[in-house]
């Protein structure tokens, strides 16, 4: 599990787009298991999940429909069973919410019912989440933490980032800092509390990230 | 590929039975405009008998390019689109499951409501099942093509009028093969000539339009 950190504007978003298959790097290549991501095709993709900043609901629907639809989407399980336990880990349990217009949810159970397609995400190794902790209260952090701890502890990946110190107790995240990647020339350039974002002694880098400018990463099942 | 078509296709008629009155708008945009030309040009019933099929196409044509300028917006502004270009199949199932729902619910109502216009043109039995068959094999082109324009104006300005000037010039042939083939009739005439030539068409832009379309909802995204 790798806790992507970073100023506003570093890359943070882009990293995770470009890690996605959403946008194409402008220089370098993704490399999926040593595997172009390219060449990877359209199956290729059931191999993660992304979550970004935006919860992909439509207004209209109700808070299950609107899971079941993005449950197809990635062919995860859709049964009325699996949806209504995926809402329940992430506290939507009462039925009433889980039948509610999306419309009418508040942005904190919006962004839970966006999260709770993890909850059925076992399958995919990889989990690329672009600010999940968003809008979430206290009982929603928990709620995610013990979704996301699950998968990590069962083999998957999770690379997410945020703002907010993420308090998973096990396994401990990996932080990696975009703040070093940066060109010193870039650096330099920054405002004084540069040194403040520095990496402290828990920073790693996974080996296989090179630089973000080349974006020449590997992303697999660690 | 079938999954997420039907997945998307669905949502969208889920969709559109939520919000009656919207999907209704393209039909009573349809019967107003057609119903204001014999009060512009006169009752003389034969130069509107003459005119009819000209004028229920033009009216056709521009029903389904104000209805698909918001094909992909809406979408694309809750992060919908970006999880459907994420998912395990190709972006062409996605866009030919957007532009068949268009059709679906514009394109087929447009037919349905056809032999109103031909009472309101005092158009022959004969001529308005040829207006209906024309329209049948031309509205898809509408869809199709009104979808290749709404991806490549997606998140600009003033899309919608852009997406109208791309794209009229691209529907006139099936413009002027489905309103002459009515004339064919009215004239005593056989219009299969006419019609094959829409049914190449329609196969054109049904093989055409979706790969066109995937590409530019890639580019749009990025």
């Amino acid at each position: 599990m790798t806790w992507l950190r970073g100023r506003n504007g570093r890359g943070k978003t882009t990293l995770l787009r470009l890690l996605a298959g959403l946008s194409d790097p402008a220089e370098g290549q993704i490399l999926i298991q040593g595997q172009p991501q390219k060449e990877l095709g359209d199956e290729g993709r059931s191999q993660w999940a992304y979550i970004g900043h935006q919860n992909a609901l439509k207004d209209d629907l109700t808070s299950t429909e609107a899971l079941r639809f993005l449950a197809r989407l990635h062919r995860l399980p859709h049964d009325a069973a699996a949806l209504k336990l995926a809402l329940q880990r992430l506290g939507l349990g009462p039925a009433r919410l889980q039948h509610a217009p999306v419309r009418t949810l508040s942005q904190g159970q919006r962004r839970r019912v966006a999260l709770a397609r993890l909850a059925l995400s076992a399958t995919a190794p990889v989990w690329l989440l672009d600010e999940p902790f968003d809008a979430l209260d206290i009982d929603g952090i928990k709620a995610l933490n013990a979704v996301i701890s699950e998968h990590a502890q069962s083999g998957g990946c999770v690379l997410l980032t945020s703002h907010q110190a993420i308090s998973i107790e096990s396994p401990k995240p990996t932080v990696l800092d975009l703040e070093i990647f940066a060109p010193p020339s870039r650096a330099r350039g920054l405002s004084a509390d540069a040194a403040h974002h520095a990496t402290g002694p828990s920073s790693q880098i996974p080996h296989s990230t090179h630089s973000t400018d080349s974006t020449d990463s590997t992303e697999g099942p660690q | 590929m079938r999954a997420v078509f039907w997945c998307v296709l669905l949502r969208d008629l889920q969709l559109a039975s939520r919000r009656r009155i919207d999907a209704l708008l393209p039909l009573a945009f349809f019967l107003v405009a057609l119903s204001l030309f014999p009060l512009g040009v006169g009752p003389e019933p034969e130069m509107l008998r003459e005119i009819a099929p000209g004028i229920v196409w033009v009216c056709a044509l521009l029903a389904s390019m104000l209805s698909v300028s918001q094909l992909f917006a809406g979408d694309m502004a809750d992060g919908s689109l970006e999880q459907m270009l994420l998912a395990p199949a190709s972006a062409i199932s996605v866009a030919a499951a957007k532009c068949s729902a268009h059709w679906l619910l514009t394109g087929l109502p447009l037919i349905i409501a056809t032999p109103v216009a031909g009472l309101v043109f005092d158009m022959s039995a004969p001529a308005t099942i040829a207006l209906m068959f024309s329209l049948m094999l031309g509205t898809p082109i509408l869809s199709l093509l009104g979808g290749l324009g709404a991806a490549l104006t997606l998140g600009l300005r003033s899309g919608g009028m852009l997406l109208i000037l791309v794209v009229l010039p691209l529907a006139t042939p099936a413009l002027i093969f489905g309103a002459g083939a009515v004339g064919m009739v009215e004239s005593g005439m056989s219009a299969s000539g006419h019609f094959s030539l829409l049914g190449a068409l329609l196969i054109t832009t049904t093989v055409g339009a979706p790969l066109a379309t995937a590409a530019a909802l890639r580019i749009s995204t990025e």
